[in-house]
């Protein structure tokens, strides 16, 4: 579904994504993470078109996505931090939304907006809110469209244990519809038993890409946070071995 | 076609800034007006405050609202809409919004007292300038990330067109002036929006048999119905040209 080949981008001297090369399919449920800094964030801009590599395409359902933005129909983005227009309200956001993207009322996926109980809130403006409220609203407008495609920058930084249990449910329900789910997270445990596949970006690549089976049979672990750090520990006596 | 300019049109007028312009630009004319009985000198007071308040508005105000907006531009680019979309209703919503004060504050006003070819030249001169001011603000705020050096140089841009040019104009006039100059005088003078807006209106009122020489020079080059109309595409290439360039980079930066 996604392709991506041979993508590098700099930002100035910094080189934040180095000549990766990646495909995921539809029905995957990706989880990428790496240390902070590692190109994470950029790589998943890119795909959105945020941000302009400087070398490498990215090929989106068989199209090139450069100078496309009808693709973009397909995508549920939730960023990082959630930046909205601050003296609107929530509800003036949420129908702003409706309005770009011009979807039918009936396709509309308003399950998290009743979950987290939205319109008892509705009234108030994007300045005044918690950065947990606003990453409500920012998981809202990601899964409201239906999107075959979703991008979750750190979807469950801020929210409340309650909250986060909603939205993983919501996500697990989403899973199940043959969607490409793409998370960052550095709380590994919670993708335990959300993803199917890790990608471990070090330094502006993909260290690794490989399955969750896999990872469990490699490191005979079987919470991905202990199996990822056996792996890392691993790479890393393997280098200073070699030195 | 395009539902973004209902938006950026109604967050712009949420900041009640327009509102004020627009009294403030009310209440200036009516004064000026009501002060000189003369028509064409009313026009003259009113040239000069145009001249130095409706640049000065239309770059501030443009630059912060542009920085202002960082948020929704970046909300707005991760949805399938196209950049150049974006860009044109930020574009259109501001220097609507501006246009619209200007011509309630300072163009009604005008065509009330002073309905006059001289009145008129001055209500285009102002609408205009205000595209101009916009087209420049919104290319300073593509270009420059940061949003203190960003106002600092819309501020400096103001000072430059309305004050520092004049004053590297009069260096050159003294420093030459035992040249015949008056023909790169008046190409130095072509070059700046607002003193090319001050020459067409000040030809309009007849105060150019004043100026002397140099008046009788711009009568010459300006006063003409083809002098008149390559100095209006001058102006509005001076929209044009910061507009393009600000677009080109818009559509390839990086959020």
């Amino acid at each position: 579904m996604i392709k991506i080949q041979n993508l590098s981008k700099a930002f100035g001297r910094q080189k934040v994504l180095d000549d990766v090369t990646l495909e995921c399919k539809a029905g995957q449920c990706i989880a990428l993470i790496g240390p902070n800094g590692s190109g994470k964030t950029t790589l998943i801009k890119t795909i959105l078109g945020m941000v302009i590599p400087d070398a490498g395409e990215v090929i989106f359902n068989g199209k090139n996505i450069a100078h496309d933005w009808e693709y973009r129909r397909d995508i549920g983005y939730m960023p990082q931090i959630g930046r909205y227009p601050e003296n609107m309200t929530i509800g003036q956001v949420i129908s702003m939304m409706k309005d770009i993207r011009r979807q039918a009322e009936a396709n509309l996926d308003t399950d998290l907006i009743k979950l987290f109980d939205i319109p008892s809130i509705s009234e108030k403006r994007m300045r005044t809110l918690s950065g947990g409220t606003r990453q409500k609203v920012s998981a809202c407008l990601a899964l409201m469209f239906n999107s075959k495609v979703l991008i979750l920058d750190e979807p469950t930084a801020g929210l409340d244990p309650v909250s986060t249990e909603i939205f993983k449910h919501k996500i697990l329900k989403e899973k199940e519809k043959n969607k490409l789910i793409i998370i960052t997270s550095h709380v590994l445990s919670e993708l335990n038993d959300l993803v199917s596949e890790v990608i471990y970006m070090q330094d502006g690549k993909p260290a690794f890409y490989k399955s969750l089976k896999e990872i469990r049979q490699e490191t005979g672990e079987e919470q991905l946070s202990k199996a990822i750090a056996r792996i890392i520990t691993r790479q890393t006596h393997a280098i200073s071995e070699s030195l | 076609m395009n539902k973004l300019i209902k938006y950026v049109l109604s967050d712009i007028l949420r900041s009640r800034v327009v509102l004020a312009y627009t009294v403030i630009l009310v209440v200036l004319t009516f004064s000026v007006f009501s002060i000189e009985d003369n028509a064409s000198k009313g026009i003259l007071s009113m040239l000069n405050i145009i001249l130095f308040i409706v640049p000065l508005v239309s770059l501030i105000f443009s630059t912060i609202y542009f920085y202002n907006s960082t948020e929704f531009i970046e909300l707005l680019v991760s949805q399938p809409i196209r950049r150049s979309q974006i860009w044109i209703s930020l574009f259109s919503g501001l220097s609507g919004a501006l246009l619209a004060a200007y011509l309630i504050g300072a163009g009604i006003p005008v065509l009330i007292y002073a309905f006059s070819m001289s009145g008129l030249v001055l209500i285009l001169c102002g609408c205009l300038l205000t595209m101009t001011f916009v087209s420049l603000a919104v290319w300073a705020s593509v270009r420059i990330r940061d949003k203190a050096r960003g106002i600092g140089t819309a501020i400096m841009l103001w000072l430059f067109f309305a004050l520092l040019f004049d004053a590297i104009v009069l260096f050159v006039l003294f420093q030459f002036s035992d040249y015949p100059i008056d023909t790169a005088m008046t190409a130095m003078a072509a070059i700046n929006p607002i003193d090319l807006s001050r020459i067409l209106i000040l030809l309009q009122i007849d105060v150019s048999a004043m100026m002397g020489y140099t008046g009788a020079v711009f009568r010459e080059t300006f006063g003409s119905t083809p002098g008149f109309v390559l100095a209006l595409l001058l102006m509005v290439l001076w929209i044009v040209v910061p507009a393009v360039f600000s677009a080109r980079y818009f559509k390839k930066k990086d959020l």
